[in-house]
């Protein structure tokens, strides 16, 4: 799939269209990240795109427009409409090419430390 | 590459959250209710992985199932994010739940006094996990009031487990139900059993 893009701003407005394309096109079918990517995975880009890259579809260059600020896969596939897998699979590629840094939840084999827990407690009591 | 990439900054850690019980028991309202931004919606696209066999000469065979969650965020200062994840309810979709629930610190499990057995799914579901939860029962216009101790009889629930009375419209009963998950969780954790067990 190397169709050709219009450069910048336009690409958003077909992604909140009706998809035009089956999702796992934009993949070329890879479903693989799953494992890389939990729904709560934080990602915040860290190297602006340009929307010339080589090998970035516009799909890539929303994500890395959204991640200026830190979302989560779920908030990521949510604003776009797109499955969480999908999603997955193109922070993947951002990912390798160094466009994005990613953050993993706490997971629940960590053990939360006192200070997490305290920290979040008088975060919601604080709201 | 040298040039054009920053410094990695730090990213704040998600904590994730379950809101679970039957249908239409207010799931979605309790997250919106307490949620920093409009509840957002997420679609999982799963496949089948009943078969087992993951070989691209399957490919035709393969089933997917998307199952939609709603969800909010809490941001506690610029450390955590905490992401509340309503469960999707139809019972079809339990495979899911263990995606859902790895990783996650607690869950609530909303129960209506009226229909008290739509919750039974989740409390055994987190019971069985291991995952520290809460119960919340949502006080319905016009559902009968039953003391709390009689619903925790009725569930059959360990002592140790906090039942309480929510309004899942109102974002202070919401946060008192996390707050309350979140002492929970914290009496709970592996470090806490061993502090008990070395007394």
């Amino acid at each position: 799939m190397n169709m050709e893009r219009s450069p910048g701003e336009h690409n958003e407005e077909w992604l909140l269209d009706e998809p035009i394309v089956r999702p796992y096109v934009m993949t070329r079918g890879r479903t693989d990240a799953r494992g890389k990517f939990d729904l709560v995975t934080i990602a915040v880009t860290i190297r602006s795109t340009t929307g010339a890259e080589v090998g970035l579809d516009p799909e890539h260059l929303t994500i890395a427009r959204l991640c200026r600020r830190p979302l989560s896969v779920a908030e990521i596939a949510a604003h776009m409409d797109l499955p969480a897998g999908i999603v997955r699979v193109l922070l993947g590629d951002l990912l390798e090419k160094g466009f994005v840094a990613v953050q993993q939840p706490q997971s629940e084999t960590d053990v939360l430390d006192e200070r997490t827990y305290r920290a979040v407690l008088d975060g919601l009591r604080a709201l | 590459m040298a040039s054009g990439r920053s410094e990695q900054p730090k990213l704040p850690k998600a904590i994730k959250l379950l809101v679970a019980g039957g249908f239409g028991v207010g799931k979605t309202t309790m997250v919106g209710a307490v949620s920093e931004i409009r509840p957002l919606r997420t679609e999982e696209t799963l496949t089948d992985r009943s078969v087992g066999v993951d070989d691209l000469s399957g490919v035709e065979a393969k089933s997917t199932t998307t199952v939609a969650m709603d969800f909010g965020r809490i941001t506690i200062g610029d450390e955590y994010m905490l992401y509340l994840f309503g469960t999707p309810g139809q019972e079809r979709f339990w495979f899911v739940w263990d995606e859902l629930a790895r990783g996650a610190l607690g869950a609530v499990v909303l129960a209506d006094t009226r229909r008290l057995a739509d919750c039974f799914p989740s409390v055994d579901y987190f019971e069985r996990r291991g995952t520290p939860f809460v119960v919340a029962v949502n006080c319905f216009d016009g559902s009968p009031r039953y003391d709390l101790d009689e619903v925790k009889l009725a569930l059959n629930l360990g002592s140790e487990v906090p039942v309480l009375l929510c309004d899942a419209r109102r974002r202070e009963s919401g946060k008192e139900v996390l707050i309350r998950l979140i002492e929970h969780a914290y009496s709970r954790r592996p470090a806490a059993a061993k502090e008990v067990s070395a007394r």
